[in-house]
């Protein structure tokens, strides 16, 4: 059958929804909260128009909600989740069981600046706090991406055996309308199959305790094999992207996407959706003559070190670009991108620019702003300042 | 010793085992005893969701395990959630969960993981009405980390966070009635029961097999490390517990209350004689008895009138 896409006009939250429907998750366990709401609901009415056969459970927190789709999953089911902000952190201690046990979820994290004070708005910190957790992490720019990245995560969460975060942005992308090129189910189950579950618990010949204690003599090793995976994953996430590619004609091979690369003076890096205005900035700047590229950071986990040198290696500067912040030291990508690179020797000049937080608004003027003033440290070779609040106040 | 089928057929305990030696429990544990008797009323077509609790090591360490049965360990909180998560996964995939010949969905958690951290998944689980059985073993503190009180210690108990001492620091409030909070949901089906009644546990285990959505079975377990109890009177401190009236036996099935024990025609023995074995009580003073002795009478007229009322 061939490809040709159906065209939905769909917030990011529907094309989340529609992505689970048609990835034919079997269980779906929800706690609501703005602005992930909405997924849930479209899934809700999948169900009550009899369009998909899902379990679902409503339950009385994150933190359950979580706990509900790890028992699920455990079983070898199809398992899908949302959630945002408060919820992602009630949530933290089951994302780390989750990864601990081996299971591959898929969650849509909408992301929402933490409290207090109280904000609904976009900002990348909540989701960035749980790095550690053992999750995978792809950040959509588009809702055309939330809806790719969805399916793609199910095929490589399930090759790997790690649980895996699609994360969009409160309300630019979540409850913006776009078209979204959806893709006929039939190719859905071509491209993903149905799970083949590392264990379940349902061979009764055979019992097996997951998660017993492991004594020093164990425990490390099991660190080491999660470790491995993560490793894994890169190779399987170009695999899949390329694959994808192939089929759809949206290629995700690479897990840095880039623009304006070859003959940049310096680019931004950023992720999720301000990269969208970055790339419209960019090309505003190169008819006006700025020597100036993007990086946009697809997968955060497992970090792509190796697509990172390629670009280092072939520019002066990098200007990145946090809606995020880690309190005591600095943008949280910048950490990422400066640790990445030390040990390769490969170091242009990089400077942090902190953006957007909590919905600040983040436009193509703002990017102009900030590569004329990375434009001076590149040519002068010098680092004013190494973290610029951008947008604050004076 | 070989036993002729035909008698194993009539044992009111089954003889079945799927909870092996070699486990790590302490001695006179009447957890491992409770486990031992889930796993002969259920089998082993049983998923077992263990918290954070004594049986996270009772069953052992990787890569062993004391059960005969496909077992989940889960993080303190989450015994409600994740057995309502199985059940759902389960259903998702075309199993039976439930019933005679459904795979049985049994979350084991102690009154810690049940009274305190995990009431809520608790609720949410009920309320939301999985077919699953949960089972509250009742050793009345937080034993797997050192015997610190939870809000199902009783009232008069050292604990080493109410160690008595000069200015008596012993646990001032009542056992919390978690199954009454299990009741206010109008559950199917929730009974009290004891190691030291194992027929009538087995009977309540079997009962909630059968009853469609969720059980609840809050069961009464001594641990002697706990307690400061001799290991060879964890089964007559449990069943003191029984006749005293401080943990009556009785089940809610349908809206309606029965007494199984003791009889609520006669007067049940007094509190002193639950105490003593106990050297946890050992620095009650005659007021703090009083107390008690009020508190577990009250209690128990109020559950002879429920059942009267709702029976």
């Amino acid at each position: 059958m061939e490809y040709n896409p159906i065209k939905k006009v769909v917030s990011g939250n529907y094309a989340a929804a529609y992505a689970a429907l048609h990835a034919r998750v079997q269980v779906v366990a929800a706690y609501p909260i703005t602005p992930q709401t909405s997924i849930i609901e479209k899934i809700a009415e999948f169900i009550a128009n009899g369009e998909a056969d899902i379990q679902y459970i409503p339950v009385e927190s994150e933190h359950s909600a979580m706990a509900a789709c790890i028992g699920a999953s455990a079983t070898g089911a199809r398992v899908f989740t949302a959630t945002s902000a408060q919820g992602l952190a009630l949530m933290h201690e089951m994302l780390h069981w989750a990864a601990g046990s081996r299971l591959p979820i898929v969650m849509v994290n909408v992301n929402r600046a933490m409290a207090p004070p109280w904000s609904v708005w976009d900002d990348q910190t909540d989701s960035l706090s749980q790095r550690d957790t053992g999750w995978m992490q792809f950040y959509a720019e588009n809702n055309q991406e939330v809806y790719d990245g969805v399916l793609m995560a199910y095929k490589v969460a399930e090759t790997v055996n790690i649980p895996t975060m699609i994360i969009e942005s409160a309300f630019i992308l979540s409850h913006t309308y776009e078209v979204v090129n959806m893709i006929p189910q039939e190719l859905v189950d071509e491209f993903l199959p149905p799970r083949k579950p590392l264990y379940t618990l349902t061979d009764f010949e055979n019992p097996i305790a997951v998660g017993a204690l492991a004594t020093p003599a164990d425990y490390y090793e099991f660190r080491y094999k999660i470790a491995k995976a993560h490793e894994e994953a890169k190779k399987v996430i170009k695999s899949v992207g390329k694959e994808f590619g192939e089929r759809f004609g949206r290629d995700y091979s690479k897990m840095i996407e880039t623009g304006y690369i070859e003959d940049a003076d310096f680019v931004f890096m950023g992720m999720g959706s301000l990269m969208g205005t970055v790339k419209e900035a960019v090309d505003l700047l190169r008819k006006e003559g700025y020597k100036v590229g993007y990086a946009k950071v697809r997968w955060f986990r497992p970090f792509p070190k190796e697509e990172l040198l390629e670009i280092a290696e072939s520019v002066k500067g990098i200007a990145v670009l946090d809606r995020n912040f880690s309190f005591g030291q600095e943008g949280i990508l910048f950490t990422e991108a400066k640790g990445a690179l030390y040990n390769t020797g490969v170091r242009p000049i990089m400077k942090d620019y902190i953006v957007g937080l909590g919905g600040r608004d983040f436009t193509v003027r703002d990017v102009k702003a900030i590569a004329e003033d990375m434009k001076k440290v590149v040519e002068s070779g010098k680092l004013d300042k190494e973290i610029e609040w951008y947008h604050l106040k004076r | 010793m070989e036993i002729p089928e035909e008698v194993k057929k009539r044992l009111t305990i089954p003889f079945e085992e799927n909870f092996f030696a070699g486990h790590t429990a302490c001695q006179g544990c009447g957890a491992s005893l409770g486990l031992r008797y889930v796993l002969k009323a259920y089998g082993r077509k049983t998923i077992v969701v263990i918290p954070a609790c004594c049986s996270t090591i009772i069953a052992g360490p990787w890569p062993y395990s004391a059960l005969n049965a496909n077992l989940f360990h889960t993080a303190f909180a989450t015994t409600g959630a994740v057995i309502s998560g199985i059940e759902a996964g389960l259903k998702a995939l075309g199993y039976k969960v439930k019933g005679e010949d459904g795979i049985m969905v049994v979350g084991w958690a102690g009154d810690g993981g049940t009274a305190d951290i995990g009431l809520q998944a608790l609720s949410g689980f009920i309320e939301r009405g999985h077919d699953a059985v949960y089972i509250m073993y009742d050793n009345e503190a937080y034993m797997n980390t050192g015997i610190q009180r939870s809000s199902s210690t009783p009232y008069g108990a050292w604990t080493t966070n109410t160690p008595g001492g000069k200015r008596h620091l012993l646990e001032k409030r009542h056992k919390k009635k978690v199954i009454d909070i299990v009741i206010a949901h109008r559950i199917p089906y929730a009974a009290t029961a004891s190691v030291a009644y194992p027929e009538d546990f087995i009977r309540k285990l079997k009962k909630a097999q059968k009853i469609p959505g969720p059980s609840f079975i809050q069961l009464f377990a001594p641990c002697p490390t706990g307690w400061r109890a001799p290991t060879d009177k964890s089964i007559e401190i449990a069943r003191l517990a029984v006749q005293t009236a401080y943990f009556p036996l009785f089940e809610y099935e349908n809206g309606k209350y029965k007494i199984n024990m003791p009889n609520p025609k006669k007067e049940p023995k007094p509190i002193e004689e639950f105490l003593k074995l106990q050297g946890r009580f050992k620095y009650m003073t005659k007021e703090d008895v009083e107390a008690l002795q009020k508190w577990v009478l009250e209690e128990w007229e109020r559950l002879k009138k429920l059942a009267e009322v709702f029976g």
